[in-house]
């Protein structure tokens, strides 16, 4: 082992180097070609909500995954930033303040560092059950304001802007979805790389240690609760930023932009995408907004398949997605990551022909209830029957139930493989 | 010369139980202390006090002179003074490497930044390779401490301890649970990284008290019966009585 690590030590630092700057340069070419790929309205502004989501859902993780803190109200810091960048476009189309539309986030994000500073400087002398209730309180307490605080959050049906008034930014005005598009990618990149370099600085490091041992810290001449205090105000910073892109973005703003459910829905993503790795988040992200988005488009339930999905996976995969990607790393080290193609074909096809029809069953069962009286003919699959007679029933059962003894008898096989391909090969070492 | 630990009629109670009953103890600079007594006698509470873990209910610390009364364990830590824990106490889901140069961070002067990069310093990254070599852990670099055996997480806590350059270093019983060949590994260890420093440490096994220590303190329910060079405490009829006969007899 020791020997490998020294006799490759210098070329693997040349390749380490290629490999470190390669994530950001193909995350940066995709963000650029996706919309020539999806060019159609819809599919940029759902990416522009992803983006959204995955700033404010990395920023986050800087909390719950780096500094060990389990914020309930986080929201609030992003929906802050929002309704302030709001103000200030509104600012500008009314008193013709020569300010930049991209510019913009940067305010966003210096008042959600504000209010993190304010909150932060007493709800970070803890990381355990009381922070997360003081967030959970203080996220009240801001969306309770909300409908007090008129002035400020516009009441019940929040305030809204148009971005079109700020300075022209290089001839571009921003009257189109997608110019907003490259304004988001744009801050999404800026942002991700501050707050991956975050975590690579003394205080980003620090967090980690303060998460695992917040007492050990405070004996390496570290105040725990200074380091949280400060991955707090940065994390603040970022969620703000994604505020007002959200604000640049959707041009309103509401209490439900900041209330306990959308506070909810981000510690969902983020644990989903897997909070152990930096990428995780954005995996998160993405897979959730493709739920939220183009699932909700299928199917009334969606909100039921998100939660069980999260279910699923803090049960068998705490480490998320991004967990689940990295439990073959070490695989894909030993060279053995194609032994485990047919064994998983054999096992997670019929489990997902499984999962479907589960997922059929519900979908009939929903029907059955609630459709109008009358009205029995439902499509599932491009496949349209009557959901009051036997026969789809009994049709998708048997499936299902076949679907699942499948997976049952090849799983075995599966698990052997895994631990084959897990082990170092023979004569290797 | 003002000693470099000095205890002046400590006292700590919880409630109405008195733990510490006035210790008087002064350590000289480079001097290795251990300070042993029987189980409840108030070792670890001792140790707590001192890097303000808790506070004293009355008396004195000090270290190189400066009043230690009121501060917090990092202020305490960052005025020279660093501890070990009796159960293993290391960042478990960090690298082995990431544990060392973290322990590292204070004392070169990075604080609270956030925008120094960490794996620019070839200072820091050199300081913590120079550690790891010391507590032989250098071909453990990338792994997870939490999967280290328990010595070497013991050796890596060792290792954290000394690697901010405090010239205080209170150990709290290194060697527990440890088999005979792993407690002359820590031994040698100890021995070795805690020249010119002054060490302090409670210790249960006697082998290791005898063979290390310069001085030793008996603690016995919360009172300091004994200090003095090990053949005077070993010849002590009090502390005979009290604790080392017993342990002495068990161990033949």
């Amino acid at each position: 082992m020791s020997d490998i690590s020294k006799t490759s030590a210098a070329p693997a630092r040349a390749g380490l180097l290629s490999m470190k700057y390669m994530p950001w340069i193909i995350a940066a070419i995709l963000l650029m070609i996706l919309p020539f790929i999806f060019t159609n309205n819809s599919s940029i502004t759902i990416m522009s909500q992803m983006w959204i989501t995955v700033i404010f859902a990395l920023a986050y993780n800087m909390l719950l995954g780096q500094g060990g803190m389990l914020s309930f109200g986080h929201a609030v810091y992003m929906g802050l930033g929002g309704f302030f960048c709001m103000h200030i476009m509104n600012y500008v189309e009314d008193f013709g303040l020569a300010l930049p539309l991209p510019l913009l986030p940067l305010f966003g994000g210096l008042f959600g560092m504000g209010f993190a500073m304010i909150i932060g400087s007493f709800s970070t002398s803890g990381a355990g059950t009381r922070f997360a209730m003081i967030s959970l309180g203080v996220g009240e307490l801001i969306a309770a304001c909300s409908i007090i605080v008129v002035a400020f959050f516009g009441g019940e049906e929040g305030i809204s802007g148009d971005r079109t008034y700020g300075l022209p930014f290089f001839g571009v005005e921003f009257l189109k979805q997608i110019e907003v598009y490259y304004l988001i990618s744009f801050w999404l990149m800026v942002s991700a790389v501050l707050m991956y370099l975050f975590s690579r600085t003394p205080v980003g490091r620090m967090a980690n240690a303060v998460r695992d041992n917040p007492e050990r810290a405070q004996f390496l001449g570290y105040s725990s609760r200074w380091v949280r205090f400060y991955s707090f105000c940065a994390s603040g910073f970022f969620c703000g930023i994604a505020g007002g892109l959200f604000a640049i973005s959707y041009e309103i703003l509401t209490e439900e932009n900041l209330n306990a459910v959308q506070s909810g829905t981000i510690l969902l993503v983020t644990f989903l995408g897997g909070v152990g790795f930096f990428f995780g988040p954005i995996i998160g992200a993405i897979a959730f907004t493709l739920l939220q988005t183009v699932l909700s488009l299928q199917t009334e339930l969606w909100a039921f398949y998100a939660g069980a999905l999260f279910v699923a996976t803090v049960m068998f995969f705490p480490g998320g997605l991004a967990g689940l990607l990295m439990m073959h790393v070490p695989a894909a080290r030993f060279g053995k990551l194609k032994t485990l193609g047919v064994p998983y074909l054999k096992t997670l096809l019929p489990g997902a022909i499984g999962i479907l029809g589960l997922c059929c069953l519900v979908e009939m069962t929903f029907h059955y209830r609630h459709a109008a009286t009358g009205d029995n003919e439902m499509t599932l699959f491009w496949t349209t029957f009557d959901s009051h007679s036997v026969t789809p029933w009994l049709l998708v059962i048997a499936v299902t139930a076949v679907a699942f003894f499948i997976m049952r008898k090849t799983a075995p096989e599966l698990k052997e493989a895994w631990a084959d391909a897990n082990s170092p090969p023979k004569g290797g070492a | 010369m003002a000693a470099a630990l000095h205890l002046d009629g400590l006292c700590k109670s919880f409630g109405k139980t008195e733990i510490i009953r006035g210790v008087d103890l002064s350590i000289a600079k480079g001097e290795r202390h251990a300070i042993i007594g029987p189980n409840g006698a108030g070792k670890s509470t001792l140790f707590n006090l001192i890097t303000g873990r808790f506070p004293q209910t009355s008396g004195t610390i000090s270290l190189h002179g400066d009043d230690l009364v009121g501060k917090a364990p990092h202020e305490i830590n960052r005025m020279g003074l660093s501890r070990s824990f009796q159960i293993t106490n290391i960042f478990s889901n960090m690298t082995v490497f990431e544990n060392v140069r973290c322990s590292l961070l204070w004392s070169m002067g990075y604080k609270y930044s956030f925008w120094n990069l960490l794996d620019r310093s070839h200072k820091l990254t050199e300081g913590a390779e120079e550690i790891l070599e010391q507590i032989n852990l250098t071909e453990r670099r990338n792994l997870p401490a939490g999967v280290l055996s328990y010595a070497e997480q013991r050796a890596l806590e060792i290792g954290i301890t000394i690697a901010g350059g405090a010239d205080v270093i209170m150990l709290d019983e290194p060697t527990a649970g440890m088999s005979h060949s792993e407690t002359d590994y820590i031994v040698d260890l100890i021995r070795k990284v805690t020249e010119n420093k002054t060490l302090i440490m409670v210790e249960h096994d006697m082998g290791v008290v005898f063979g290390l220590a310069d001085y030793i303190s008996v603690l016995v329910y919360g009172e300091i019966i004994a200090t003095g060079r090990p053949e005077e405490v070993r010849a002590n009829p009090k502390v005979q009585e009290a604790y080392l006969g017993e342990v002495l007899e068990a161990e033949h």
